[in-house]
């Protein structure tokens, strides 16, 4: 599945022979995926988004422009950042909801699917 | 924070953490909303994944020896192609013949050996899939395009947080000394899963 033309412009996204992404984890493809929602619903435009994802691709030492290890941990690092510029996510409200998250996981048997139940706002 | 390997809680690493927190706060937020979100991912998912389980697949109709080591243990012999991880882990290895077909349920996508197989369908999480499965697995196989004859028999297994099922397909026909390489692009993700069966030589033709 081909990607719309603004997405292939992502600096350095890793993508296939037939120009579809590539994943190696289902959480890269469900945080790629939000990216695109996100972009969707107006928070950002393309170029806010290349232009954050290009700042921290810099931070890693690898300089050539080939496959990139790691490539979705700058992504998630570059979006957490975007989002919290952009004032939708802040770091104390994103830091809360991991421990609750964990919480979730730790009381919930193996093998049983994870919910997070909020007490409230 | 301790880090204990107790098994009987689920355990999500930081980088899950951190993406389960931004799903959770974007959709109570409405800027993402999470049907639309798996709708997404399923447009793309055919890429997901490196295709280890059909390397494994491959080698198992090429090589006899590791054919036995498969059925024997699993485990091992995907381990053995390098492929690990903790979605990976004690997997059994169930093989299609004439006389039987086999299909893998599970509503639980922690279950699902993704490393293996690549990312689950959306459709294999759903509890309606699963019910009727079980229930009724001929007609769930037709609705995938897949009709067996009557003597074959259907078994299906339910994935736990112990044992994760890989589907070993029937070899196509017309596949005689093909190279593990090229015999590997047969082997689809839904084959192994049991919801449809090896390509066919000849739709490897059509998609070239």
């Amino acid at each position: 599945m081909t990607l719309p033309d603004t997405v292939q412009a992502t600096p350095r996204l890793p993508l296939d022979q037939d120009g579809g992404p590539v994943f190696n984890a289902p959480w890269e493809a469900r945080v790629f995926a939000m990216t695109l929602q996100a972009y969707d619903a107006g928070i950002f435009n393309w170029r806010e988004w290349a232009e954050a994802l290009g700042a921290e691709l810099a931070k890693d030492d690898d300089n050539d422009n080939g496959e990139m290890p790691g490539y979705y941990n700058h992504w998630l690092n570059a979006f957490e950042r975007l989002l919290a510029d952009k004032r939708v996510a802040g770091a104390k409200q994103l830091e809360d909801l991991k421990q609750a998250w964990n919480q979730a996981a730790r009381a919930t048997p193996h093998g049983q699917p994870i919910e997070l139940k909020r007490s409230g706002n | 924070m301790s880090h204990d390997h107790d098994h009987d809680h689920s355990e999500l690493s930081d980088i899950e953490l951190r993406v389960r927190a931004l799903e959770t706060l974007l959709t109570e937020k409405g800027y993402v909303d999470p049907p639309a979100l798996d709708e997404l991912i399923e447009t793309y998912e055919t890429k997901i994944g490196p295709k280890n389980g059909a390397r494994v697949v491959a080698k198992a109709w090429s090589d006899p020896e590791y054919h036995a080591r498969l059925m024997n243990d699993a485990t091992s012999a995907i381990a053995e192609l390098g492929f690990t991880g903790r979605q990976g882990e004690h997997m059994v290895a169930v093989e299609n013949t004439p006389d039987t077909h086999n299909m893998v349920v599970c509503t639980l996508c922690s279950c699902y050996p993704w490393t293996v197989l690549g990312l689950p369908p959306v459709w294999y999480k759903s509890a309606p899939y699963r019910s009727r499965a079980v229930r009724d697995p001929r007609g769930v196989l037709a609705e995938f395009g897949v009709t067996l004859p009557d003597e074959t028999d259907i078994r299906v297994w339910d994935s736990t947080a112990e044992v994760r099922y890989l589907v070993i397909p029937r070899r196509p026909e017309g596949t005689a000394g093909w190279s593990e390489d090229r015999l590997a692009d047969l082997v689809t993700r839904n084959s192994m899963i049991g919801t449809a069966l090896a390509l066919d030589p000849s739709d490897l033709e059509d998609a070239a």
